[in-house]
């Protein structure tokens, strides 16, 4: 039955006992992390578990070697991953067939597959600080028992036992933290809102709607070390007296959320949850809401509307969540990596958090890294760490020596930031500055071959798509900006439709009912700041710079290179490829369907686009 | 209520001193400022979601929504300052860019369309975005349902959501809700499917709310010229409601009685009969005042819950049908004058029923579904051949170009054209029951009593209104609920367990005076006052200064009794004035 | 054609969600994600099966289904071809493999094929970013994907049942 703060005292001693040379103790047993996240489940780790699995079998090592399922390590890139312990050596790329060499040659022998390690791993790690991703990868997030191991719930222990609510308020707020879903507000200072009203029912909401597309830093957390999250929010329930709680996920996460349900149950059975927490006669207890596929549901008076069966629909603040929120009843909401560091910080003090990071924001931020750059990604870093460091030192910089364009944080709500603001510290105010914002974390990559307008028009047909449709300015007013940028990349713009541009997103932003509406136009209105130039590319000179949107190309034929063999001609679809094997051949820009097959046919890569 | 704090707050550079739960748009009314609204109306949409009402508040973050924002003390408000002013111009022209430029044939165009009235205001450019053509990706059109009761376009709708409020929270029905999202977002049905598939019970209320041409009762104008062509013997009549409201149409102070120039309307349009349906009204209370005592006296079953309202009715049948048996089975008033029309003044008259046409000019656009039920067809033929709204009467008064507040007063035609004060009220909530008290207690002790004005039912500032009476030793507990939402608590009461002898339903809040065939007033005056009761002051007048105010009183209902149905509940009354209801 | 008994069947496992449910609050999102596991989506007597039985309007149930992208009013094809279009895939030219999934199954996004074997669907981001650009077949994840692999794929899958 329940366990009280002593059981679980004991059982971090007896677990920390087993896990052996884990921690450097001196074990002959033999551990193998297999990264178990979705990238790595996606690239075939469960595969490699399953052979594994034979091999111990076949070799009667099962009492020797140990299978650790564990969260993201964070360089998806090079997944599926595995470690193994002793030596904490990282194989990455691992394809089943690799598997057998492996277990030969490590695991039976002792000797590193030096083939398989990575080149990459020291560059990624070396400049990260975890504290929100600490247990991922190190930890078997569907037991409960490793996560105790390594201090868990002994914050929530000391909170309930050596602290007052108003305590834990005062710590939160001392510590400096800002909550890590987008507007960076600050967590203390939202506890004590609810924490004032003077109500019985109030609730703590955990927003794990990571809707940005590229941000999956929140689903990590849940599939890596989803007891820090119920942990938190168990404090938060003790903080502001709530005794009920609710993570709201994305549906599109089945792992996160399986994880999620096996370590609420197993904190269940433990008596973390219910009605006598660790035997202090606190009570809480949490239930998971699915979401259905609603990005604006992320935002919180939405996601509230949303838990209570309706549709995602965001309401005016004022009254905040806080005073007036789930049921109408005080809540806070906050997202899973701000949760995530919440034990944490109890634990160390405000004053170890407050060390870390910027003036103004502090800690580490995770970052979802992708696009066109080499480690693909979870990052966590210092708050005040530099574009650079993070796509170039941890990254490894742009792939195939293409060169940086932009890098966009802030996913459809922020903007994109170039060259020239490459060494800008991160933090929440200086991503405003630069007219994007920190959002959840996704930073994609842009090389030179991605179009500015069109990466505004992509963001701005997601949130068209995604807005709710309450207030005209974001349902109607995003469409017509849509709208003309659609004219523009279809080469049909002038430079009055950027005013127009211009014009309807200041006012969309202000007028906008939700922070959905009134982020909308920012992909827009950074794009129109750092690369006007490729818009009027677009609009005066009729090109796409880039080479990206297909109504401008031109495709032709580079005469130096073309051996007049005539296959272009005989592919081409719309048959615009004219000419003969003596003259060579011409292609009429007019009549061509710009569908690159005469390209991709050509033997000897004459044919160019956009030229 | 008197004592309410208030606070002193600056809007555009003038005090302001208001109570403290006012809102900024309210306050801003303080100091003569209207702030546009769109979405806003009061107590039935308070959302904030058109953005027109947008205000400055210092120290706040964004601009806030005036409709819903309360003030504060201290606060200082700027309510048009040039960013504000161009960004309410701009949204205006967004929701422009996304509406039909049809003005000129919409109903609303003419006659207080909430969105020209602003656009005008503002001097949006109508063409604003339409110039850009090719950058406009022809606005989808949707299909338009036209029910028997409801017209909808959702091309001319512009999102507000006061209908789908009224009908979920007013009404509590739920026909219709937001479908989609972002740009493809409609006010719509489930499955788009027509509207009269769905639990809709006509009440209309959504028409009353609506701020341009999207909502509509069914228009029978073109079925009406094409009835008049056929030559049939046109018999009118109107109740009690309609002549309440009518002047509105033609700019006359709200709760301006016009009776009489209604009458006079209605010949010059070329009925040849103008009945009044305040005589069945007194007809009414005849079969369900009798109905009543005789439940009363036999034990049940109780409460008898009266039936004049078809938009309850349709209510009760879709989601209280196991109580369908408490609804009395008298027909509303008007079914009950269309089947004596054709029924006594046709054999009184001499006219073969199958050549008389009955038209109802009523402020309902449920009792248009009601005139094509087949139960009601006692003579068979429908007792009603045709149902207009008062907003229809209007429009066709107009169209012939009848200067109406100059008219001289008319009077009704005999015999079905006489009634009573007490029938009068009948298009107020609490009318009916009033009326029925007032026979009811004449009847059971047996002598007239002085007691006329049943005041505790009268108003709409409570939903439920509650009375208890002893009468002739009886004690008889009795209720009237206006707004289907209170009809349902009313109903979760009883079925609770609660005892009842009388209920009074009628679907409109206010009663008949608000019905959804009523004009419809803007919310700019909606807003500021409460209409069905200045509506509803008319019938009360007119009640008081009728020289006859009980229905069993009335003359010509005592003739009819004697020369032609006998006693009330007859046989003859029965067939004639009584009707079934069916599980949905 | 006619499996009565198995819809019956399926009405009677949601009526047994609908009870499991009923005392929630804000039961409806859930129901209806349970009762597309069990149907596959959400057709007209479903919606009126969970309306009637929450003691909701149909039109609110219909409004919540269309508000939600997850919640689909068509029938899906037995193999669902899943298209991430998040923004790390689209960078890695997730429009050219969708341009190519269009192409050979001759459908729309959000449609399935008259034969019920495929439906194509886009959805943002799956969060396999590190595997851009990513396309998931039933549970089957296909990540680095090229045009000319999407053909591979296809030619697999259409020799499949």
């Amino acid at each position: 039955m329940g366990k009280t703060i002593k059981d679980i005292q004991a059982i971090k001693e007896a677990t920390l006992q087993a896990f052996g040379n884990r921690i450097g103790n001196d074990d002959d047993r033999i551990y193998i992390m297999t990264c178990c996240g979705t990238g790595c489940t996606s690239s075939g780790s469960l595969k490699n578990r399953e052979r594994l699995e034979e091999l111990m079998e076949r070799d009667g090592l099962q009492d020797k070697v140990h299978l650790v399922k564990t969260g993201c390590f964070g360089l998806c890139a090079e997944g599926p991953i595995l470690v193994v312990y002793p030596g904490n050596v990282m194989y990455t790329n691992v394809q089943p067939d690799d598997i057998n060499e492996i277990w030969e040659a490590h695991i039976k022998n002792g000797r590193v597959v030096e083939r398989l390690t990575s080149e990459n791993e020291q560059d990624f790690f070396s400049k990260q600080m975890r504290i929100s991703l600490r247990n991922c990868g190190r930890i078997d997030p569907e037991n409960i028992d490793e996560y105790i191991a390594y201090g868990g719930y002994e914050a929530l222990a000391k909170v309930l036992t050596e602290m007052e609510p108003e305590d834990v308020i005062k710590l939160m707020k001392d510590s400096g933290l800002r909550g890590r879903g987008g507007g960076g507000f600050p967590t203390g200072v939202k506890w004590d809102f609810a924490a004032q009203q003077q109500k019985t029912e109030k609730y703590v909401v955990c927003n794990a709607d990571e809707g940005d597309p590229g941000a999956f830093m929140d689903r990590s957390v849940l599939e890596g070390d989803p007891h820090s999250v119920i942990e938190a929010m168990a404090i938060a329930g003790y903080a502001i007296g709530a005794s009920m709680g609710y993570v709201y996920v994305r549906a599109e996460y089945p792992i996160a959320v399986q994880r999620l349900s096996i370590a609420i149950q197993q904190a269940k059975e433990y008596g973390i949850l219910g009605d006598n927490v660790m035997g202090t006669g606190f009570k809480f207890d949490m239930d998971i809401r699915l979401g259905a596929g609603a990005f604006v549901c992320g935002e919180e008076t939405a996601l509230l509307t949303s838990i209570e069966g309706n549709r995602g629909e965001p309401k005016l603040k004022p009254p905040f969540p806080a005073v007036e929120g789930l049921f109408g009843k005080p809540t806070i909401i906050n997202n899973v990596e701000t949760f995530s560091n919440i034990p944490q910080i109890i634990l160390n003090g405000a004053e170890w958090f407050n060390g870390i990071g910027t003036e103004k924001s502090k800690g580490t931020k995770v970052f979802a890294l992708g696009g066109k750059i080499n480690n693909t990604g979870l990052v966590e870093v210092p708050m005040g760490t530099t574009l650079r460091e993070i796509i170039y030192e941890i990254g490894g910089g742009i792939p195939n020596g293409k060169k940086f364009k932009a890098a966009q944080t802030g996913g459809p709500s922020g903007g994109c930031i170039p060259a020239e603001h490459l060494d800008t510290p991160i933090d929440y105010d200086s991503l405003l500055k630069l007219q994007s914002m920190m959002g959840s974390g996704g930073m994609i990559v842009m090389d030179e071959d991605t179009c500015m307008v069109d990466i505004a028009k992509f963001y701005l047909e997601f949130t068209v798509e995604e807005s709710c449709g309450k207030c005209p300015p974001c349902r109607i007013g995003t469409k017509r900006m849509l709208e003309i940028l659609t004219k523009i990349t279809e080469g049909k713009g002038t430079l009055e439709d950027l005013d127009d541009l211009e014009y309807l997103a200041t006012n969309i932003k202000r007028g906008a009912l939700c922070g959905l509406g009134q982020t909308a136009p920012n992909p827009v209105i950074s794009t129109l700041k750092y690369f006007r130039d490729e818009y009027e590319a677009h609009v005066v000179d009729k090109k796409c710079p880039a080479g990206v949107c297909v109504s401008m190309l031109r495709y032709k034929i580079n005469e130096d290179l073309c051996k007049k063999c005539g296959i272009c001609a005989k592919n081409c679809p719309a048959q615009c490829i004219s000419g003969s094997k003596t003259e060579g051949y011409v292609i009429d820009n007019e009549k061509c369907l710009k569908c690159g097959v005469c390209m991709e046919k050509c033997p000897f890569k004459a044919i160019m686009k956009n030229a | 209520m008197k004592n309410k704090k208030r606070v002193q707050l600056t809007i555009d550079g003038m005090d302001v001193n208001v109570p403290e739960d006012y809102t900024i748009l309210q306050a801003a009314k303080e100091v003569n400022i209207k702030i546009p609204t769109l979405c806003y109306l009061k107590d039935i949409c308070e959302i904030g979601a058109c953005r027109m009402c947008l205000v400055e508040v210092e120290g706040a973050k964004g601009w806030q929504a005036s409709c819903v924002q309360k003030v504060a003390e201290g606060m200082v408000v700027r309510t048009h300052t040039p960013d504000i002013l161009n960004f309410r111009k701009k949204n205006l022209e967004l929701i422009l860019s996304n509406h039909p430029a049809m003005c000129q044939s919409c109903n609303r165009g003419s006659t207080g369309c909430e969105l020209k009235t602003l656009a005008n205001n503002m001097d949006t450019e109508f063409a604003n975005y339409a110039k850009n053509q090719e950058v406009i990706t022809a606005n989808q059109v949707l299909e338009v349902d036209e029910g028997i009761s409801i017209y909808r376009d959702p091309n001319r709708c512009i999102l507000c959501r006061r209908c789908i409020s009224v009908c979920h929270n007013i009404q509590t029905v739920g026909a219709i809700d937001v479908i989609n999202r972002g740009f493809n977002t409609v006010v719509g049905t489930t499955f788009n499917r027509p509207i009269d598939e769905s639990k809709c019970v006509n009440c209309g209320q959504c028409i009353n709310v609506c701020p341009t041409g999207a909502l509509q009762e069914h228009q029978s104008l073109d079925e009406f010229w094409a009835l008049m062509k056929t030559g049939k013997h046109l018999v009118v009549q109107t109740a009690p409601a309609v002549r309440a409201a009518l002047g509105e149409e033609f700019d006359m102070p709200i709760g301006t009685d016009v009776t009489g120039k209604m009458v006079t309307a209605l010949r010059m349009l070329g009925f040849h009969k103008v009945f009044d349906t305040d005589m069945a009204a007194d007809l009414t209370i005849m079969e369900e005042g009798t109905e009543l005592i005789h439940r009363i006296q036999n034990g049940g079953p109780l409460p008898l819950i009266t039936s004049c309202s078809p938009g309850w009715i349709k209510f009760c049948e879709h989601f209280y049908h196991d109580m369908l048996e408490n609804v009395s089975s008298c027909k509303s008033p008007h079914e009950m004058m269309g089947a004596m029309v054709k029924s006594y003044y046709a054999e009184k008259s001499g006219i073969d029923p199958a050549d008389i046409a009955v038209i109802s000019i009523m402020p309902c656009t449920a009792k248009k579904y009601e005139a094509q039920r087949e139960e009601l067809a006692a003579t068979g033929y429908q007792d009603v051949d045709m149902v207009l709204t008062t907003r229809e009467l209007a429009r066709m008064i107009k169209a012939f170009g009848i200067d109406f507040p100059a008219l001289p007063d008319g009077e009704f035609d005999n015999p079905l054209g006489i009634s009573t004060g007490a029938a009068t009220i009948f298009g107020a909530t609490g009318g009916v029951m009033e009326a029925a008290l007032r026979t009811v207690a004449d009847v059971l002790t047996g002598q007239s009593s002085d007691s006329i004005d049943y005041t505790q039912v009268r108003g709409n500032e409570e939903g439920i209104k509650e009375v208890t009476l002893e009468i002739a030793g009886l004690t008889i507990k009795a209720a009237a609920a206006h707004g289907l939402g209170n009809a349902r608590k009313l109903m979760e009461r009883i079925k609770a367990g609660e005892h009842f002898d009388f209920i009074e339903v009628m679907a409109c809040p206010g009663g008949c005076v608000n019905g959804g065939g009523q004009p419809q007033q803007p919310s700019s005056v909606r807003n500021w006052m409460n209409l069905a009761e200045e509506r509803a002051k008319a019938l009360y007048r007119s009640d008081q200064e009728s020289f006859v105010r009980k229905s069993h009183k009335n003359p010509a209902v005592k003739e009819l009794y004697k020369t032609y149905l006998g006693e009330p509940g007859s046989e003859k009354a029965h067939h004639l004035l009584h009707t079934h209801y069916i599980k949905r | 054609m006619c499996n009565c008994k198995e819809m019956e069947m399926k009405f009677e496992q949601l009526d047994q969600i609908i009870d499991k449910h009923k005392a929630e609050r804000g039961a409806l999102i859930p129901v209806l994600h349970e009762a597309q596991e069990v149907f596959g989506y959400l057709p007209y007597e479903v919606q009126e099966r969970i309306a009637d039985g929450l003691g909701l309007s149909m039109a609110k149930v219909y409004g919540v289904v269309t508000f939600y992208s997850q919640f689909s009013l068509k029938q899906k094809g037995r193999y669902k071809i899943n298209v991430c279009m998040g923004t790390a895939c689209y960078v890695k030219g997730a429009n050219d493999i969708l341009g190519k999934f269009l192409g050979r199954l001759k459908i729309q996004v959000g449609d399935c094929t008259p034969d019920g074997k495929f439906s194509l669907d886009s959805c943002r981001c799956i969060g396999a970013c590190g595997l851009a650009p990513v396309v998931t077949i039933n549970d089957e994840v296909y990540g680095r994907l090229t045009p000319e692999m999407v053909d591979q794929i296809m030619d697999e899958y259409e020799r499949k049942e």
